[in-house]
C-alpha cells in the first residue's frame, strides 16, 4: 500500500481507477508525484499517472488492465473449451468433457427455448457470453487487495493502478452490449430488409388504416421506437456494469474496514464472507441475464411476422 | 470511468472470441453430442425391437409346441386305431384258419373212415368164408361160394 499517506478515500479511489494508456496532447502540463511540472512537446502515448490525466486523455485511451483480464479470461475460456472440443468423442464422456457437455446442453436448451430460427451464430455467441462474463465476474471473488497489491509490489510504484474485474469497467460491458446491438440490427436488416427495419421503427406502436393519419403518427412512433431501440444496448451494458460495480464497491468498503480495529476487522471478515457467498449467485445470474437478453434480442431480429 | 478506446477493443475481442467459439468449439462439441444422442436413440430402439422379437418368438414357440402336441395326439390316435384294426384282422384270419383246418380234418376223418370201411369190406368175405368153413367143417366149393359171399359183402 501507499504507506502512511493512505486514507480510506484514496484507498477506495485507487481501487476504482483503471490502468490507462492513452494519448496526451502536445502542450499538456504534467505534474509528477514529487510536484515537478513539465510540458509535453508533442502528442505522447503514455500511462496516465492520475485521474486528471485519464480524463484529459479523452477517448484516445485504453484501459490496459480491463483489456488484459478480458482477453486473458477469454483465452482461458477458449483454451479449455477448444481442448475439450478437440478430444470430443461420442462414447461415454468422462471428467471435464462431462462438465463441458453439461454447460453446452444448458446453453443449447436455453437458446432453443427462446430462439426458434435458423442461425448458427446465436448458440456459440450465447456460450461465449455466458462463460466469458462469468469468468470476468468471477474475478470479483478474488480478495480486492491481492492482485493490485501484488502489482504495486512487483512494479515498485505505489500509485500503480490495476483493476481486476473487467466487468466493473463500463467500456467492457458497453463494448459487448454495442456489439450485440450491432449484430441485432444486422440480422434485422438481413431478415426483414432495410425497409422492414424502417417500418418497424415508424409504424409501431401506433398504426392507422388510413395513410394520411399515419403521416402524423410516424414521427411519434419514430421517437418512441428509437428510444426503445437505443435503450436496449444501454440497459444491457449498464445492468451488468452496475451490478458488478456495486458488488466490487461493497467489497472495497468491507476491505477498508479491516484497518479499523479488531472488532470492526472481525465484523468485516464475516461481512466479506457473507457478501462473497451472495456474490456467487450474483455473478452467475448477471452472466445468465446478459446471455438470455442477447438471445431475446437475436430472436426479435429474426421475428419476421411480428404482429402490428 | 471514462468511455474510451477500450469500448472498441472489447467489441473486437468479443467478436473474435465468438467467431473462435463458433468455429472451433460449438460445432465440434454439439455434433459429437448429437451423434451420441442418435446412438442412444438407436440403442433404445434396437432394445425395443429385440423385446418385440422375443415376444414374437415366444408366441411362435408356443404355437409350434401346441401344434406338435396336436400332431402327437393324432399320431397316437391313429396308431391305436391301427392296432385295434390289426388285432381284429388277426382274429379274423385266425378264425378263418381254424375253420379251414376244421374242414380239412373232417375231410380226412371221412376219408379214413371210408378207407377203413373198404378194408373191412375186403376182409369180410374171407372172414365170413373162414367162419362158415369152421362152422360147417366141410369143404365148400370155393369158386361157387366165393361169388355168393362177395355178393353178401357188397351188401354190407
Amino acid at each position: 500500500m501507499a504507506g502512511d499517506t493512505l486514507t480510506t478515500e484514496s484507498y477506495i479511489k485507487h481501487h476504482l481507477t483503471n490502468m490507462t494508456y492513452g494519448k496526451l496532447p502536445a502542450g499538456y502540463v504534467r505534474t509528477s508525484a514529487d510536484g515537478e511540472q513539465h510540458t509535453l512537446a508533442e502528442d505522447t502515448w503514455t500511462l496516465a499517472h492520475n485521474s486528471e490525466e485519464m480524463a484529459d486523455m479523452g477517448f484516445m485511451a485504453v484501459h490496459v488492465d480491463s483489456m488484459f483480464w478480458s482477453i486473458t479470461l477469454g483465452l482461458i475460456f477458449s483454451f479449455i473449451f477448444a481442448k475439450v472440443a478437440r478430444g470430443m468423442h461420442s462414447g461415454v464422456p468422462t471428467g471435464l468433457q462431462n462438465f463441458i457437455e453439461m454447460i453446452i446442453n444448458f446453453i443449447d436448451s436455453t437458446v432453443k427455448d427462446t430462439f426458434h430460427y435458423k442461425n448458427a451464430l446465436v448458440a456459440p455467441m450465447a456460450l461465449t457470453i455466458f462463460i466469458w462474463i462469468f469468468f470476468m465476474n468471477l474475478m470479483d471473488l478474488i480478495p480486492v487487495d491481492w492482485i493490485p497489491s501484488f502489482m504495486m509490489w512487483a512494479t515498485g510504484d505505489p500509485h500503480f493502478y490495476f483493476k481486476v474485474v473487467p466487468t466493473t469497467d463500463p467500456n467492457i460491458t458497453l463494448g459487448m452490449a454495442i456489439t450485440v446491438f450491432a449484430l441485432m440490427i444486422f440480422f434485422t436488416i438481413q431478415n426483414k430488409g432495410f425497409m422492414g427495419f424502417v417500418k418497424e421503427l415508424t409504424l409501431h406502436p401506433f398504426h392507422a388504416p388510413k395513410w394520411y393519419v399515419n403521416i402524423f403518427l410516424i414521427p411519434v412512433n419514430l421517437i418512441l421506437e428509437s428510444v426503445a431501440l437505443i435503450a436496449k444496448p444501454i440497459s444491457l451494458g449498464l445492468r451488468l456494469f452496475g451490478n458488478l460495480y456495486a458488488g466490487e464497491m461493497i467489497f472495497i468498503l468491507i476491505a477498508a474496514m479491516f484497518g479499523a480495529g479488531l472488532f470492526l476487522g472481525a465484523l468485516a471478515g464475516v461481512l466479506q464472507m457473507g457478501w462473497a457467498i451472495f456474490h456467487i449467485l450474483v455473478i452467475a445470474l448477471q452472466a445468465f441475464v446478459f446471455m438470455v437478453l442477447t438471445i431475446v434480442y437475436m430472436a426479435m431480429a429474426h421475428d419476421v411476422d411480428e404482429e402490428h | 470511468m471514462n468511455i474510451n478506446l477500450t469500448l472498441i477493443g472489447q467489441s473486437i475481442t468479443f467478436l473474435l472470441f465468438v467467431w473462435f467459439c463458433k468455429a472451433f468449439v460449438w460445432t465440434a462439441i454439439r455434433s459429437a453430442m448429437d451423434e451420441r444422442e442418435a446412438q442412444i436413440a438407436d440403442g433404445l430402439e434396437a432394445a425395443d425391437r429385440a423385446g418385440r422379437d422375443l415376444e414374437l418368438a415366444q408366441e411362435k414357440a408356443t404355437q409350434q409346441l401346441r401344434k406338435a402336441k396336436e400332431e402327437a395326439a393324432s399320431i397316437i390316435d391313429a396308431a391305436n386305431k391301427r392296432a385295434t384294426q390289426i388285432v381284429e384282422e388277426a382274429k379274423d384270419t385266425a378264425r378263418e384258419e381254424g375253420d379251414r383246418l376244421k374242414v380239412a380234418a373232417q375231410a380226412e376223418i371221412e376219408q379214413e373212415a371210408n378207407r377203413a370201411k373198404e378194408q373191412l369190406r375186403g376182409q369180410v368175405a374171407s372172414l365170413v368164408l373162414a367162419g362158415a368153413e369152421k362152422v360147417l367143417e366141410s369143404s365148400i366149393d370155393e369158386a361157387q361160394h366165393k361169388a355168393l359171399v362177395e355178393k353178401l359183402a357188397a351188401g354190407l
